[in-house]
């Protein structure tokens, strides 16, 4: 296991927002496409740690959500704090900074299809004219801790699509970010590569504790997640004993563009909401 | 095509004109600031200058050919077919050589960066870029403009010598006139004036290519067939912009120059 990922350096800036506040708070967000609204009010928080499964069916929006997340898009009305700061209210330039402690997974991987693996891994690296030895060193590290540093020299279009989902996990985690956005990183894959996905999420969860936002429309998945947690010894990812649940991953289920449910594995599962029942079973 | 009301017709073509005059603003103006991404530029000086290097050379040496062989023809009339060269040189260097040259990089280039740019955009590597931290602008953008700009200027230059070079051979091979008459007279014909119009049509054009290019590859939409729609439209407005924009900038320099 890479070291320096284990022993996440991290640097929070408590200066924009204390340990016990969110790292992302939605206040009252509605955007609309083409006059359709895609999401209408909608208000959640984030608090540090957490790991916010984002559910629902597909069209309703959690793909916009996320986005609006890390300012890819801005929505029509409310607001939207990150660490802090009001990415709202943010011109681009500043945002681009307000990114470098943000990591985004995306659901078709968005690798550059020009650059080898390598080179998608140290992108960030290479914007922020890190010394080359340094930036082959990260990225190796990177790369083995999704287990996958046999692919260094390869190009996108060689890898399988389970393989192009883990580099862009290494992409976006090779700048230790204190928040991760994951866009569907299951999304078209099958069930033992989703399981590979779902694994390496979880030991990112436990071995750094950085806050994350994950999209899945796989209830298994998310169920995998607030069910397991990562052995550091066996280096493999095992059920928390006795039927425990992972406190800080919590659930956010969308529908319509609208917010049906907010709160913990166990609400989710005893909620009594005949939409939100049918939905899980 | 869906029709729409003219008052939304209006909207959308003002909303992409104040797009496309933003994004030509901020292209322009990023190399004034950092990060510069000076590899990039020089990637895109090779890729659209030496890599535009034969289509450029054969158009113009053949342009330079048949303008020859078809002025020869109507000079004849008059008695004056030594004055090809003269003639020859000045539609070479202040029409035929920039227009063409802004013509055929705009088929190659306009076309390559609106696909390049429309691939990246509908397979969200433009969003990756932008999570990553990077302004695609600034990455993508500003390099291919000042890339295309400069380079097309020398290209110019290149396709007006072999003109005049493919003119020489035709006149001397075919039409039997002296080559010293010949380039004496193209010598003669070009005053400072003719050489200024058509070196800064060039800067126009290139100006045109990269930032229509780019415009269309960046607002592409809807997957392959939205890359393969924003790259003919990239084609088609940016070589019905070199013509406009051409008629503009001769009229410009008449009234400048007085020819």
């Amino acid at each position: 296991m890479p070291a320096d990922l284990l022993n996440s350096n991290r640097s929070p800036n408590w200066n924009d927002a204390g340990p016990s506040e969110p790292v992302v708070v939605y206040e009252d967000v509605s955007i609309a496409f083409d006059l359709k609204p895609v999401l209408e009010n909608i208000s959640f928080t984030v608090q540090r740690g957490e790991t916010r499964i984002i559910l629902g069916p597909a069209g309703t929006g959690k793909s916009v959500l996320m986005k609006l997340a890390n300012g890819l898009l801005c929505p029509d009305s409310g607001t939207i704090r990150v660490f802090g700061e009001e990415i709202t209210a943010m011109r681009e330039k500043d945002i681009y900074k307000l990114r470098s402690r943000i990591g985004m997974v995306f659901q078709e991987s968005a690798l550059f299809d020009s650059l080898s693996v390598e080179d998608n891994v140290a992108y960030r690296l290479h914007e922020d004219h890190v010394p080359e030895d340094e930036i082959h060193k990260r990225v190796v590290e990177a790369l083995k801790f999704v287990e996958l540093e046999q692919a260094i020299n390869k190009f996108p279009s060689e890898l399988s699509g389970g393989m192009r989902r883990r580099v862009s996990i290494a992409r976006a985690i090779i700048s230790h970010p204190d928040l991760i956005l994951y866009d569907s990183p299951t999304g078209g894959l099958d069930p033992i590569t989703s399981t590979t996905i779902i694994e390496l999420v979880v030991k990112q969860r436990d071995v750094s504790h950085a806050t994350a936002l994950l999209i899945t429309h796989r209830l298994q998945d998310a169920f995998a997640l607030a069910r397991n947690r990562f052995n550091k010894e066996t280096g493999r990812m095992e059920l928390i004993p006795d039927g425990g649940i992972e406190d800080s991953t919590r659930f956010l289920v969308l529908n319509e563009g609208k917010i049906v449910f907010d709160g913990n594995t166990e609400e989710l599962v005893r909620t009594t909401d005949p939409w939100l029942q049918e939905y899980i079973s | 095509m869906p029709l729409v009301s003219p008052e939304i017709f209006a909207k959308q073509k003002i909303a992409a004109l104040q797009d496309y005059s933003l994004l030509s603003w901020r292209a322009v103006t990023n190399i004034f600031s950092r990060p510069r991404y000076w590899p990039d530029i020089f990637t895109q000086m090779d890729y659209i200058g030496f890599g535009s290097l034969p289509i450029v050379v054969l158009t113009g040496f053949f342009t330079g050919c048949v303008l020859a062989l078809q002025s020869a023809t109507s000079l004849q009339q008059f008695g004056a077919v030594s004055m090809t060269g003269n003639l020859v040189a000045l539609s070479m260097v202040k029409e035929l050589g920039p227009v063409l040259t802004g013509l055929m990089l705009s088929g190659r280039n306009a076309s390559g960066m609106a696909s390049e740019l429309g691939s990246m955009k509908v397979t969200e590597q433009i969003d990756a870029m932008r999570a990553l931290g990077t302004d695609p602008i600034r990455k993508l953008v500003t390099p291919r403009l000042y890339a295309t700009v400069f380079m097309l200027f020398f290209l110019t230059i290149i396709a007006d010598v072999v003109g005049i070079a493919g003119g020489a051979i035709v006149s001397v091979g075919l039409l039997g006139l002296s080559p010293s008459s010949y380039l004496h007279n193209s010598y003669r014909a070009l005053v400072y004036g003719d050489v200024v119009q058509g070196l800064a049509k060039p800067i126009f054009s290139g100006f045109i290519i990269a930032t229509v290019g780019c415009y269309f590859g960046l607002k592409t939409k809807g997957g392959t067939q939205g890359v393969g729609r924003s790259t003919t439209q990239a084609v088609v407005v940016s070589s019905v912009f070199i013509i406009i924009v051409d008629f503009i900038v001769s009229r410009a320099m008449i009234g400048i120059f007085g020819r």
